[in-house]
């Protein structure tokens, strides 16, 4: 049932639910596949999949940030507390920490942030120190910078605006990073930019880590094989389903 | 009691939903009790390894989804290695489906799989490009769906379900001469040729171009179909297209169909085959029925009483 749902800004909207256990047990990266409201103008006929942007076992609340882009979400936009909300999940393959990792780094574009928002608390939990690169079109679309403050993490914030969010700039943040002992595992969602960035400096670095993927979805639990996309293994290429094998995947994996 | 179990081309069910190949997984055993299901369909199988389509593979449309997939596939010997022990472990029975691109290879994979403990039936998907008509599909005239279903039954005892193209103008044909040649059972239908635009980038929305139609939006034109082929054939008929409730599924029985498969449904609501079975239980209570024996083609055709002309 739906406690809350109001814009974040001028693009993205904040949505409580109340959903009791198991969802709320949902892990970082884990998702939920939404069956969105129809509304006059829209009828999305597949469910449409998001990422938990915070599940709290103790309250039995699911969280999701999304941006308002179609069908889909201009009718999850129209919810209002009270209303009710289908929605299959946890799914899929949550983010993992490295045995022995002491200080990790985050980064996000966009909607991305949303993901990797409790992957942050996850680390703290862990008493894993965080630093997380922020990146979005401009100021007013970086988002959650008081749940990474909240537990202590180092933010670095680059826009498009302020021309400091270029994969140059980034790359010279993650050497520094790296070299100050800070960068033992890296995580990234929302740019295909950057995560290849993030594959390459991790592959010279030795630095293991993972990517949260995006993919279009029908079914969400491993049945169509509308969401496959190639990965790495090895010398070879071979596809895998978002769903199922994901969303997270070693950014080694990456093709 | 209501009993809703059915004999169905050589197959005796304890109810008569399954899932339509393609749209079922062992995934799905986290949601769904499997053991409430009529048969399992497997995802049709080749027997060389395949990688299916480009990617975007799906497209949403009013009221159902286009596809093209392909027919990914590990390969037959990957299947019976995997698979198989895995739906062991259940009570429905295991329903094949297969494809090749020519009647030889056909029978050769309906004969690899009549070894294999815990195979119970073959779905032959003869929608698939046949190699040597050209290209077209087996299923699109009579002619060469007697010549592929020919093959296959003198390659297996086991029982054959025959899924037929919706993409051909003589249906009826095609049903008698999936009978003729010995099937046990038709499956009609799978998904119909379709296409869509995104009108802002001028490409088509499947990477594939064209891709197959399926969801609640077919359900009149399989209806159709289903009607057409019970007047054809005397084998059972497997009804499919768009059915998301026991509601549809009854509208298939009284055209002809002895059991039904749900597709896309799955997918938008997981738990849709069991609300289906459900539904069927309800419905037979209601009607005051003890089973769904009576339903099968039990349409009335309203009869046409003239009238005259306008003056
Ligand atoms: C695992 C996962 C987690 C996600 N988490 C979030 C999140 O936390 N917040 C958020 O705002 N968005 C998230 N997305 C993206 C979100 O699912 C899409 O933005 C959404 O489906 C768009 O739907 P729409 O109907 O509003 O847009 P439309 O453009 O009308 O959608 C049309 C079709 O395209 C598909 N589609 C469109 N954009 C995407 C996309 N970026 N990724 C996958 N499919 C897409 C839709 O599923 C639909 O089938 C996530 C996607 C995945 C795969
Ligand atoms: C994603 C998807 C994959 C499919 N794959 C197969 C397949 O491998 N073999 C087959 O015979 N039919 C396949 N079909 C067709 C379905 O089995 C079914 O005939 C069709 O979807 C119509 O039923 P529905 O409207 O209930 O989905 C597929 C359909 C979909 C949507
Ligand atoms: S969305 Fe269906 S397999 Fe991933």
């Amino acid at each position: 049932m739906v406690i809350s749902n109001a814009w974040v800004n001028r693009d993205y909207k904040h949505l409580v639910l109340d959903a009791g256990l198991p969802a709320a047990g949902a892990k970082a990266g884990q998702f939920f596949h939404l069956l969105c409201p129809a509304t006059e103008q829209d009828s999305p006929f597949f469910r449409r999949p998001m990422s938990t942007y915070r599940a709290d076992p103790a309250t039995g609340r699911v969280e999701f940030l999304y941006k308002v882009t179609g069908a889909g979400t201009r009718g999850l936009a129209t919810l209002e507390a009270g209303d009710k909300l289908p929605m299959l999940g946890p799914l899929g393959v949550g983010f993992t920490l490295p045995a022995g990792a002491r200080h990790i780094v985050v980064l996000g574009r966009g909607v991305g942030l949303a993901t990797l928002a409790p992957l942050a608390e996850m680390a703290a939990q862990a008493r894993v120190g965080v630093t997380a690169i922020l990146s979005a079109r401009d100021a007013a679309n970086l988002m959650s910078q008081d749940r990474f403050t909240a537990i202590g993490a180092t933010i670095v914030e680059v826009t498009d605006e302020a021309g400091t969010s270029s994969v140059e700039n980034v790359e010279r943040l993650l050497r520094e990073l790296h070299a100050a002992g800070r960068a033992d595992a890296f995580y990234t969602c929302g740019s295909s930019r950057l995560t290849l960035l993030m594959q390459r400096l991790g592959a010279e670095l030795s630095v293991p880590g993972e990517v949260a993927m995006e993919q279009q979805m029908a079914c969400g639990i491993g049945m169509c094989y509308c969401c496959v996309r190639a990965f790495r293994e090895g010398d070879r290429l071979v596809s895998k389903r978002v769903c199922w094998d994901g969303p997270v995947f070693p950014l080694a994996e990456v093709a | 009691m209501i009993d809703l179990s059915v004999d169905v081309g050589g197959l005796r069910l304890s109810n008569p939903v399954m899932p339509a190949s393609g749209t079922f997984a062992d995934g799905l055993a986290n949601t769904i009790d499997f053991n409430r299901l009529g048969a399992f369909v497997t995802k049709t199988i080749t027997h060389e390894k395949r990688t299916g389509n480009p990617v975007p593979r799906v497209a949403e449309v009013h009221s159902g989804m286009l596809n093209a997939i392909g027919i990914p596939s590990k390969g037959s010997d990957y299947f019976i290695r995997e698979s198989i022990p895995f739906y062991r472990k259940f009570s429905p029975p295991l329903v094949v489906s297969i494809s090749a691109p020519s009647n030889d290879g056909f029978a050769r994979l309906a004969a690899e799989l009549s070894q294999v403990e815990g195979v119970a039936a073959i779905e032959a998907n003869i929608s698939c490009p046949n190699i040597e008509e050209d290209g077209k599909a087996f299923a699109m005239h009579a002619r060469s769906t007697a010549a592929v279903v020919k093959a296959l039954r003198a390659s297996t005892s086991l029982p054959l379900w025959v899924k037929l193209t919706p993409n051909t103008g003589e249906i009826a044909n095609v049903a008698r001469a999936a009978q003729e040649e010995g099937a046990d059972a038709i499956v009609a239908a799978n998904t119909i040729l379709g296409m869509a635009i995104d009108i802002d980038t001028r490409r088509p929305k499947l990477g594939n171009v064209m891709g197959g139609m399926s969801g609640p939006a077919i359900k009149p034109i399989v209806v159709r179909m289903v009607y057409q082929c019970h007047r054809a054939v005397s084998i059972p008929i497997i009804g499919c297209g768009g059915i998301a409730t026991a509601e549809d599924a009854i509208e298939y029985m009284l055209a002809g169909a002895k059991a039904v498969q749900v597709g896309t449904a799955t997918f938008i609501h997981p738990t849709a085959m069991i609300d289906v079975i459900d539904g069927l239980v309800q419905y037979c209570r209601r009607k005051d029925l003890p089973g769904l024996q009576g339903l099968v083609g039990a349409v009335e055709d309203t009869g046409f009483v003239p009238f005259e002309a306008m003056a």
